[in-house]
């Protein structure tokens, strides 16, 4: 290159400047196209090319190019479900994402200005930007585990929910299928038929306590009669290892401790009691004559608060929403931060004096001020989440990820993932392309506009 | 699919100290061969394999890890035996991928093992693979039954060796848990099965636990009671797609399956635990040191993943009975397995064959430990563990009864895609299981159109 612009000034030197023009500028022209040549193949077998193939591509079926189709490719993207869904999720994800992504990086970009340790607290924000979005997507598989001891989203929604509501004390524990005694919901509550008072125990067999709520439970009481005038019995766990006899109080069978029961007449509970520690349970004398039933309430047999479900069908693609602002809340905050320090203080100030309180300032000058970068920010940040693949492909679970496809999965699904049809798989990408193009002419326009300033 | 071989089947610890007399017998050829078993060296040398010395011969497969070092146990015996030298080239979890681009680039191996039936049609309707010689095919007629044999065929033509099977059809229990519900012998039937889960859950002890967020268990689960319950003709016609989903023998193999998914308390989790819970934490969870659940229901492979992730030992803390019969039919027996194929037409790759299919080959293999043989003249004596003889047992035993498991012979977007397909349909279906009508018409609408676009 050196070479050939040391070489040429003596040729253009020896001539007049009048009668070498048309030659100067088809020189010119020249080194422009050898300057411009590198892009050009770059740009061509990298970008044109690509997309003048996938535009072929897409008037073919599966098989390849032997099998021409015409547009029923793209009959096939519009009326397939799973398109549809995935044109969907999109548009929530553009709509939803970059919004609440600009806005907190708004937020946080104006609050930072105020405070101390504001580095400290923009690198912390800015931190999960460093992380791959592979790398992003594992960690909130995890975040968003359906166990509460391995995934914290719903570590902390049970913990809120067990603070309010106490958990019971034998989930899951029912009467056997077959059982004359007591009957009721499988959640219970589990009701006695209509009895009449005698001296003899009501004793009410529970089976599937698990060992872990049975830990520290002592033998099953079974009194043969009750004091005067009240109704009694006991509550226990009709299993001992190996089984155990049915109905009966077995020698290591347990009691079931700090057990309500109910004494109900017609639907109305009359008295309760508390089991003992050996199951026993005392209910005082009813005052009606009529029959009445023993119940053991609901509350005793409650299942634990299983969280939320985030990767459920329903949340599944909210949940991965909210992956990816934590992800990209930093990237917008750190761009307007810069944005930020380049409006003049003098305008807030004269606001400030003029009498405007905060939120006027921020509501009248810093956000009108910051509307380009604000605009940036929201288009970079649309036509990034159109093309989202990573964290939908990693955190929706099998059975979700139907309910969480976006267009960039379905075009890899169909393309290669079971589908191996990469004429649909074309026609996605070109409509994708169609997607993301308004969100590049705003950006183009806005370049042209900042030149020409 | 992929599970058979992630799954690398280090059986039990006794495999490890068999990998040892492996060793010392492949490393040398005048120590006495593997175990000292003179029926083997017997068998070895009416083999009549050639003298391959300074022959190279290149094996592909997918196998990684302990899976890949006892297949070289293998090799080393083979090489011991011919005087060949055999590299191992690991292919990658997409086995069709990796060899579809070799052999378009020239440079395949001289055998490779394939994971499933599709793939060995596929490349053979290519005309990719070398069919196999006269000396292999009897070797394949003397210790295979007609069943193996045909999965390794295309068109009448044989091509493939069935070298290494998987046994689909047990279901693992934690014993400790099974003692404290004072359970003793297997269940004999899906009603006795579902009983024993019901005294299992009135001890205390979810009995279920159901790796549905991985969507092949569930077709696992499908076609254990659709082989026992509908037989296997029609087993056939639903695996080629000649009945439809919507056929009423598929309603009836779905509500007997509701039985089971409709009723959460019976299922670690519930619907929604189990739509959450991948394979090995399904396995994990079932031995661990405070179960979550008491049977895990998968194949031999999930051995595998007790040794490596759980501190509770294969035949004593974890056991595994066969999967019962369903209603009036026989108890089932669903089958994966590699197929070794030559793609080059050397003397090597065919002696190879020929040594795979033989017994001396089958028990090189078995000795290793966590290897299946559906070779029927191999000596079930030779498995090293009494679960690893059980499992093969129930296989041998079955004879033709077995079927190979119908997802992995069907197209890959129907039966082998996470999220699509027969793997989404039954994840929907566990979580609604009072809707097999609807389950249906889901499986049937996915497999038209993945049949049809396979052509």
């Amino acid at each position: 290159m050196t070479e050939v612009l040391t070489a040429k000034p003596p040729a253009t030197g020896g001539s007049t400047p009048a009668d070498d023009r048309p030659a100067a500028r088809s020189r010119r022209g020249w080194i422009t196209a050898l300057f411009l040549l590198p892009a050009l193949v770059l740009l061509g077998a990298l970008v044109v090319y690509p997309i003048g193939w996938t535009v072929v591509r897409s008037l073919f079926g599966a098989q390849g190019f032997t099998h021409f189709v015409g547009l029923s490719n793209y009959g096939s993207v519009f009326s397939d479900h799973q398109t549809l869904t995935a044109i969907k999720n999109n548009a929530i994800w553009v709509v939803v994402a970059p919004t609440i992504a600009t806005g907190l990086g708004l937020i946080f970009a104006v609050m930072t200005e105020r405070i101390r340790f504001a580095t400290a607290f923009k690198l912390v924000i800015f931190m999960p930007m460093a992380i791959s979005m592979l790398a992003a997507g594992i960690i909130f598989r995890l975040v968003y585990d359906q166990d509460p001891t391995k995934g914290v989203a719903n570590a902390v929604a049970v913990g809120i929910h067990d603070t309010f509501s106490s958990a019971s004390h034998y989930p899951g524990a029912h009467p056997r299928p077959i059982n004359h005694q007591l009957t009721g919901p499988a959640a219970g509550p589990f009701t006695t038929p209509p009895l009449a008072v005698s001296s003899r125990p009501v004793n009410l067999p529970l089976v599937g306590a698990t060992p872990d709520d049975l830990k520290g439970a002592s033998q099953a009481a079974g009194p043969r009669s009750c004091p005067g005038g009240h109704l009694c019995g006991t509550v226990w766990m009709d299993f001992k290892p190996g089984g155990g006899t049915p109905n009966a109080i077995d020698p290591g069978e347990k009691g079931l401790s700090g057990l309500r029961v109910n004494l109900l007449s017609g639907t109305k509970v009359i008295a309760h009691a508390t089991t003992s520690k050996d199951g026993t349970y005392t209910l005082p004398a009813p005052a009606t004559s009529g029959p009445v039933r023993v119940q053991l309430a609901a509350s005793n047999f409650t299942a634990p608060y299983a969280g939320v479900n985030w990767l459920g069908p329903t949340l599944v693609t909210w949940s991965i929403i909210g992956s990816y602002i934590w992800m990209w809340t930093g990237f917008a905050m750190v761009l307007i931060a810069a944005g930020l320090a380049g409006i003049p203080r003098e305008l807030m100030e004269a606001a400030r004096v003029d009498g405007a309180n905060e939120w006027q300032v921020f509501r009248r000058i810093t956000v009108p001020a910051l509307a380009p970068v604000l605009g940036v920010v929201l288009v970079t940040l649309m036509i990034n989440v159109l093309k989202v693949f990573d964290l939908v492909y990693i955190i929706a679970p099998g059975a979700s990820q139907q309910s969480a496809n976006v267009l960039a999965l379905q075009l890899y699904l169909s393309s290669f993932g079971g589908g191996n049809n990469q004429g649909i798989g074309s026609a996605l990408g070109l409509l994708l392309l169609v997607l993301v193009l308004p969100a590049m002419y705003v950006n183009i326009r806005r370049f042209r506009k900042e030149n020409a300033r | 699919m992929k599970r058979t071989h992630t799954a690398a089947a280090t059986l039990a610890a006794a495999a490890l100290v068999m990998a040892a007399t492996g060793c010392s017998s492949g490393g040398s050829a005048s120590t006495s061969t593997g175990g000292g078993n003179a029926g083997g060296s017997d068998a070895a040398a009416s083999l009549h394999l050639p003298n391959l010395k300074g022959q190279k011969i290149q094996v592909a497969a997918v196998w990684t890890g302990a899976e890949q070092k006892n297949f070289l146990k293998v090799t080393a015996r083979f090489d011991q035996l011919t005087g060949a030298s055999t590299t191992f080239v690991p292919t990658g979890d997409n086995v069709s991928t990796f060899l579809g681009s070799k052999i378009q680039g020239g440079g395949q191996p001289d055998v490779a093992f394939l994971p499933q039936p599709g793939v060995l049609q596929q490349f053979a309707k290519a005309g990719w693979l070398k069919p196999v010689d006269s000396t292999v095919k009897d070797q394949l007629a003397k210790n295979y039954t007609p069943g193996w044999r045909t999965l390794g065929a295309y068109k009448g033509t044989q091509y493939g060796v069935y070298y290494k099977a998987a046994n689909k059809s047990l279901v693992w229990y934690n014993t400790a848990a099974w003692q404290q519900a004072g359970l003793s012998k297997a269940p004999a039937s899906w009603a006795d099965l579902l009983k024993d889960g019901q005294t299992l859950s009135d001890s205390g002890t979810t009995p279920f636990s159901i790796g549905g967020g991985d969507g092949w268990t569930l077709t696992d689960w499908f076609e254990n009671i659709y082989l026992s319950q509908a037989g296997a003709t029609k087993y056939d016609q639903l695996t080629k797609h000649q009945i439809k989903w919507t056929d009423t023998s598929v309603a009836k193999a779905l509500t007997t399956l509701a039985q089971l998914f409709g009723k959460p308390t019976l299922m670690a989790g519930g619907a929604r635990g189990a739509l959450q819970t991948d394979f090995p934490t399904s396995v994990d969870q079932t031995f661990a040191k405070s179960p979550k659940a008491a049977m895990v229901f998968e194949g031999d492979f999930a051995a595998t993943n007790i040794a490596q992730e759980t501190t509770a030992k294969v035949g004593t803390d974890a056991k595994a009975f066969p999967f019962p019969a369903v209603g009036s039919g026989q108890a089932p027996v669903v089958s994966g397995g590699d197929v070794a194929v030559a793609l080059k037409n050397t003397k090597g790759a065919q002696a190879l064959l020929r040594y795979l299919a033989s017994v001396d080959g089958a028990e090189t293999g078995i000795k290793q430990g966590g290897f299946l043989s559906p070779n029927k003249a191999a000596p079930l004596s030779t498995y090293t563990n009494s679960v690893e003889r059980t499992i093969a047992q129930n296989l041998i035993s079955a004879g033709d009864g077995f079927r190979f498991d119908m997802s992995d012979q069907s197209p890959a977007a129907f039966g082998g895609t996470k999220g699509q397909g027969e793997w989404k349909d039954l994840q929907d279906f566990l979580a609604k299981p009072s809707d097999v009508a609807g389950a249906q018409r889901k499986l049937e609408a996915d497999a038209a159109k993945a049949y049809a676009n396979a052509g």
